[in-house]
Formats: structure tokens, sequence, C-alpha cells
């Protein structure tokens, strides 16, 4: 267990929300992986806080800040979502046309 | 020579340019559209003034025993200081025994059609249209006839195309009218590019354009000095004259471009009745006349002018002879007498001027009896309502008036003793034996018992046997104020001849001749009275008794009335050279060169486009993954370049 192999766990979250974020259609799909990429991000703060940082509270303070921030951010997100559904709209974002400026 | 007192007149010429201008723009811009009738008394009357202000010049103008030349006035409007040392351009007007003698000419025949044309184009939606373009083409006549030097000249030269060719046109939703428009202006445009051309270069060699200096000996002695041009070196004197000679070449119809001339009776009659008497066609033979003394000194231009001049008189008369179409008989009948002008020019040189006296008696004589003859065909055609002399035929007692003037307008273009058309043609036919030229004599002769024929043809076929009208001839009748001007023209048709014939050979000599009394073979004026006999005797022999002529059977006749397909001739070439040596490289240039160069901008630019459109799709995926893929290169770039 060292600092490298964090990172490289990390990179490969990272990569897999990416990789979902960009092959998906279905809107849950994306939520689902931009929480992977923000858990990536996490995983590397957690890691520097661990492995560098000469006081890990500071690492750890920004990882439950971002926990905070991304529950408010899918209860937002998720509420849109059942909205969406309760009025048959279809969750493809490619057919998402009615919110289109 | 006698110094002329400064009159009135005389110094008031510019009257006669002034007063037909005026009355093509206050009728151009104010009255044609409003009120018409108006618009038509105004032309006649600012006609009429002109006209008289020109008697009262050719008045004062001929009260000394030998005029000279003199500049009435002028003003200069342009100085081309730097051009062939010293060029200075003016509007003026040059009074010369030739130039007053066309400036009556022209004013009394305007003022007549003008008359005539107001009771012709009653009712015609283009009335007042027409009495704003008529004075136009006297306006440009007259500038034309006094010009002292050779752009004024060429000004109103190119005026007079203009005109001919919006009054050609005057029914311009009839498309053979405005074919035959477009016809004349061209085929003369064609000419006057040489004119232009030979100014141009008589301009740059004399540095000047004043008729008095190039009409001067020194100046054919300037044209005359070898050219060295690549290698050779040669005079410019032969090649001037002949390009200055085109431009009257086409004006005046001869052969081969004397096409448009006949085409030009799609216009309204009084249109075709000025043309064919006082200007347009007139302008070729004055202009031919006013270089005289230098295209004597040149010879070339003389040589066409005798050798065109006798082809076309004998080639249009056979034509004449066989068309039904009374305004084309007419029409052929004017070119041959063009013929007849020219060929008189050709044949007379400064110390034998008789040529030249005669070919001017001939205008002034062969214009009041055209004018009046197209004026006559005028009434008829709206008496039988038709062109074509089959469907006419015993209106004698219909129209008394028109009978008479035709029958007086025929025999004086036959010229027979003593009407005006007489003492001219005598005098060119005269004028060519006298030079030695005896084949010009024998084709004159020819042509004067061609011109008898038809002409004696057309009045018998109008006016003798039973009517062929087929009712509808019914209404015929004289307008009174188209039978004034042809009762007016009727007396100088039949006694300009015996009047004014010392005037001509006293008066109307070349600059520098003196009036000398030529040899004149007494045997000739009998020999041209029997061939108008001739030509007469044999047309009441064949259409005396009811003969009316069906269509064309004969092969001669056919080439004959088809005017030796010299049109078609013209259509082949204009077929080969315009639009396969001109038109099609051009379009060939036009759509692949131009419209190629833009066609393949467009075409990148739309593809530019294209690429730009796809990178703006709207996908927000797509958008993240070019974001991501700039960020890596970013990235790459960091790492890889330092």
């Amino acid at each position: 267990m060292n600092l490298t192999n964090c990172l490289v766990l990390a990179a490969l979250v990272f990569a897999c929300g990416v990789f979902g974020l960009l092959r998906s259609r279905h809107i849950i799909n994306l939520l689902i992986s931009i929480e992977l990429m923000l858990n990536a991000v996490m995983i590397n703060f957690i890691a520097f806080a661990h492995f560098r940082a000469a006081d890990p509270t500071a690492g750890s303070v920004f990882v439950i800040f971002i926990i905070a921030l991304t529950s408010a951010e899918m209860a937002v997100a998720l509420a849109v979502v059942m909205a969406l559904y309760r009025q048959r709209h279809p969750l493809d974002v490619e057919r998402m046309k009615r919110l289109r400026g | 020579m006698a110094e002329h007192a400064t009159t009135w007149a005389i110094s008031n010429s510019w009257l006669t340019l002034a007063l037909p201008l005026a009355a093509f723009l206050v009728n151009g811009l104010l009255l044609g559209r409003r009120a018409p009738r108006a618009a038509a008394a105004f032309a006649v009357l600012a006609n009429l003034a002109a006209a008289v202000v020109a008697v009262l010049v050719a008045r004062d103008y001929f009260a000394p025993a030998q005029p000279a030349p003199l500049l009435a006035w002028s003003c200069p409007w342009l100085e081309l200081p730097h051009f062939a040392g010293g060029l200075t351009l003016s509007l003026g007007c040059w009074l010369d025994p030739l130039s007053v003698m066309m400036l009556v000419l022209i004013t009394v025949i305007s003022t007549l059609v003008h008359l005539y044309a107001a009771g012709y184009l009653r009712g015609d939606p283009g009335f007042g249209r027409f009495f704003a373009l008529l004075p136009f083409f006297a306006f440009a006549m007259t500038g034309l006839v006094i010009a002292p030097d050779l752009i004024q000249l060429y000004i109103f030269w190119e005026l007079v195309g203009l005109a001919s060719y919006v009054l050609i046109g005057f029914w311009y939703t009839k498309p053979s009218a405005v074919e035959a428009s477009k016809k004349a202006f061209v085929i003369t445009r064609f000419a006057d590019a040489f004119f232009l051309i030979g100014i141009a270069l008589v301009a740059t060699v004399l540095g000047t354009v004043q008729f008095a200096a190039v009409n001067a000996p020194a100046a054919g002695a300037a044209l005359a000095q070898p050219v060295a041009f690549g290698g050779h070196s040669f005079s410019l004197l032969a090649l001037a004259a002949v390009l200055l000679f085109a431009g009257g070449w086409g004006k005046s119809a001869l052969f081969p471009l004397h096409v448009w001339l006949p085409d030009a009776m799609e216009g309204p009659t009084p249109v075709s009745s000025i043309i064919h008497s006082a200007t347009m066609v007139v302008a070729g033979v004055f202009l031919t006349a006013r270089l005289f003394p230098l295209f004597a000194a040149a010879g070339s231009a003389l040589f066409l002018a005798e050798t065109l001049g006798a082809f076309t008189a004998l080639l249009a008369a056979l034509m004449a002879c066989v068309q039904t179409d009374i305004k084309r008989v007419l029409a052929y009948s004017t070119l041959s007498q063009l013929g007849f002008m020219m060929f008189a020019l050709g044949v007379a040189d400064p110390a034998a001027p008789a040529g030249y006296t005669a070919a001017l008696f001939h205008v002034f004589t062969h214009a009041f009896f055209k004018c009046m003859l197209f004026l006559c065909a005028g009434l008829l055609i709206h008496a039988a309502h038709t062109h074509d002399l089959r469907g006419m035929g015993g209106l004698r007692r219909k129209l008394p008036l028109t009978h008479a003037a035709t029958l007086v307008g025929c025999l004086a273009l036959a010229g027979l003793w003593p009407l005006s058309g007489f003492f001219s043609k005598d005098a060119i036919l005269a004028a060519a034996w006298t030079s030695g030229k005896p084949w010009i004599f024998a084709v004159g002769l020819a042509t004067s018992v061609l011109t008898a024929f038809y002409m004696a043809r057309l009045y018998l076929l109008a006016f003798a046997g039973a009517s062929r009208a087929g009712g509808r001839d019914a209404h015929a009748h004289e307008d009174p104020l188209m039978a004034l001007p042809v009762a007016v023209l009727a007396v100088p048709s039949a006694a300009a001849g015996w009047c004014a014939e010392k005037f001509f050979t006293h008066h109307l000599l070349p600059p520098g001749a003196t009036a000398g009394h030529a040899a004149h073979a007494a045997w000739v004026p009998w020999v041209a009275l029997g061939a108008a006999l001739a030509g007469l005797l044999f047309a009441a022999f064949r259409y005396g008794r009811g003969f009316v002529p069906g269509a064309p059977r004969h092969p001669a006749v056919r080439v004959a009335y088809n005017r030796f397909y010299v049109d078609e001739l013209w259509l082949v070439f204009a077929h080969w050279f315009m639009f396969t040596l001109v038109a099609a490289p051009a379009k060939w240039f036009d759509s692949v060169i131009i419209d190629g160069t833009l066609d393949t901008s467009a075409w990148l630019l739309q593809k530019c486009g294209a690429l730009q459109r796809a990178w703006q799709n709207g996908h927000v995926q797509r958008y993240l993954a070019a974001m991501l893929a700039g960020l890596l290169a970013l990235y790459l770039l960091g790492v890889l370049l330092p």
C-alpha cells in the first residue's frame, strides 16, 4: 500500500467515470459516472493527505466537504430525474429536448 | 471672296440647333406625357421656327457673290493641351455652301414630316413620346451638318444613330421593329468604329480636327509622309481616308452594309420618310462631300465610293423591281439613289468637280421627292390598311391628292423632264461620262431604266386597275394634316430641278475648286430621258393591263426578291464570326474561368462551414469529449515540449 497504488486506483476510477459519462445516455448512468469521478478525486485527496501532508486533517476536511456537496447535488439531480420520470419523459439525455434553450 | 455682313440670322444660326433641342427637352420632360397634342404643336412650331431661321441664314449667307466659309459661333468645351500638340474641341456652327444647303433641307423637311406625323400617329399611345424623339432626330442631324470639326461631326453622327434606333423601334412591343432597330444600330455602329479610328488617326497625325485644316492640301501631304512600322514604311493617307469613309459606308447603307435600311421600314412611316430623305442616310454622302479634298488626295476612298456606289445602285434597283411591300420598294430605291450619289462623288476630282456638284444636287432633289413618296405611301397604307402593293389598286379616285403627288414623285425619281429628278440624275450621268469611266456611266444608265420601271410599277399597282383591297379601303380619305405636307412637297419635287441647277453649279463646289463650265456632252440628257422612258414603257406594258405579281417563281426573280441573300450571308458571317470566334471563347472564359473561380471558392467555404457545424452540434457529451481531448493535448504539449 503506497501512494502510487492509490493514485493508480484513483486514475482507474476516474477513467471509468469519464468512460461512463461519454458513452452512456441514460441520465442515471451519467449521475453515477459523475459520482465515480468525484470519488476518484476524493481518493486522491485522502492518499495525498495520508502519505504526504504534514497535517492529514486538511485533506480529510476537503473530502468531507465534497461528500456533503455531492449529497446535496445528488438530492437536487435525483429530484429532477424523478420529476421528469413522473411526467413520462424519456430519461435518455439525447431525447431531452424540452429544457433546451 | 466677299466679307459677310454679320446679320441677325447668321449670328443666331445656333437657333437651328437649339430649337429642336428645346422641343426634345420640353416634350420629353414636360408635355409628352401630359399634353401630347400640345407637344405635337410645340414640336411643329419649333421646327418651323428653325426652318425660318435656316432660310434666313441661307438668304444672308448667299448674299455675296462668292460666299466664304465662316464660323458663325463656337464655344470650346474641352482642351487637350497634351494631345498631339494641343487640341481644342468646341461646339460650333460652321457655315459654308454645303452646310447651309443641308441646313435648309433638313429643317424644311423635318417641319413637314412633323406636321404629317401629327396626323399619321393620331391616337397612338406613344404620340407624345414620338414628338419628343422626332425633334431629337432633327437636332442631331442639324448638329452634324453644321459641325466645324470631326469630333462634333462624330458626336452628332452617333446621336443620329441613336435617334434612328429609338425611332425605328418606336413601336417597341413589336418584335420585328425591335429587331430592325437593333440591326440598324449594330450595323451602323460597326462602321462607326472604323470612322472613330480614322478620326483618331487624323487627329494624332495632324494635331487638329478642324475641317478647314483637314481639307487643306498640307493635311494630305502630312498624312502622306511615310511612317516606319515594323521595318516597312508606308503612307497613312489611303488608310485614313478609307477609315473615315467607312463611317459613311455604314450610314449611307452601301453594299454590303445596306441590309439595315430596308428593315428600318418597321418604324412609323414619318420616320422612314425623314430617314430616307434628309437625315441619317444622307449623312454618309454628306461626310464624303465634307471630306472631299482629303479623299481626293488619297484616291482610295473615292475609288471605294465609286465602285460600291455603282454596285449598290444596280443591285438595289434589281431588288426594288420585284418587291411587293410599298415601303420596301421605296427603301430599295433609296439605296439605289444613294449609290448614285456616292458614285457621283467618286468620279469627281478637284479639277473637274461636276460629280461633286451633281451628287449634292441629287441629295437636294431626292430629299424632296423621296420624302413625299414616303408620305404618300403612309397615306396609301392608312387607306388600304396594308403595306402590300398586291392589296391596293384602284385608289386613284379615292385619294386624288396622293395620286397626283405619287405620280409627280414617281416620274421625278424616274428622271422625266422637267421634274426635279431629271436634272440631278442627268448631271450625275454626265459627270460619270465626262470623268472617263464609261462602265460607271453604263451602270448608271442601266439603273435609270430599272428605276423608271420599278417606280412606274409601284404607281400602277397602287393606283391603276380595280381595287384589290376587298373592302378594306371603304373609308379611304386624306387627312388634312397629312395631305398638307404632301401638297407642299409636291412643289419642290416638281420644280427644284430647273430652279436650283444654276445655284448648285455655281456655289456647291469642293473647297478650292472654281466654278468652271464643264464640258457637258449634249447627248447625255437625251440618253437619260430615253432610259427613263424605256423603263416607264416597259412597266406600262407589263403592269398597265391589270397584271398583279404573284409569289415569285422564276429563279432569278426569287433571288432578287430574297434580296440576293445578302442578309443570309451576313447571318452566316455573324454566326461564324460573332458566335464561333467571339462569343464561344467568351462563354468558355465566363463559364470555366469566372464561374469556376467563384464556384470553387463557394464550395471551399461550404466545406469549411460543414466542418465547423460538426463541432457545434448540441451534444453535451461530444463537447465533453472535445474538452477532454483538448485537456489531454495541452497536457501532452506541456510534458513533451519543454
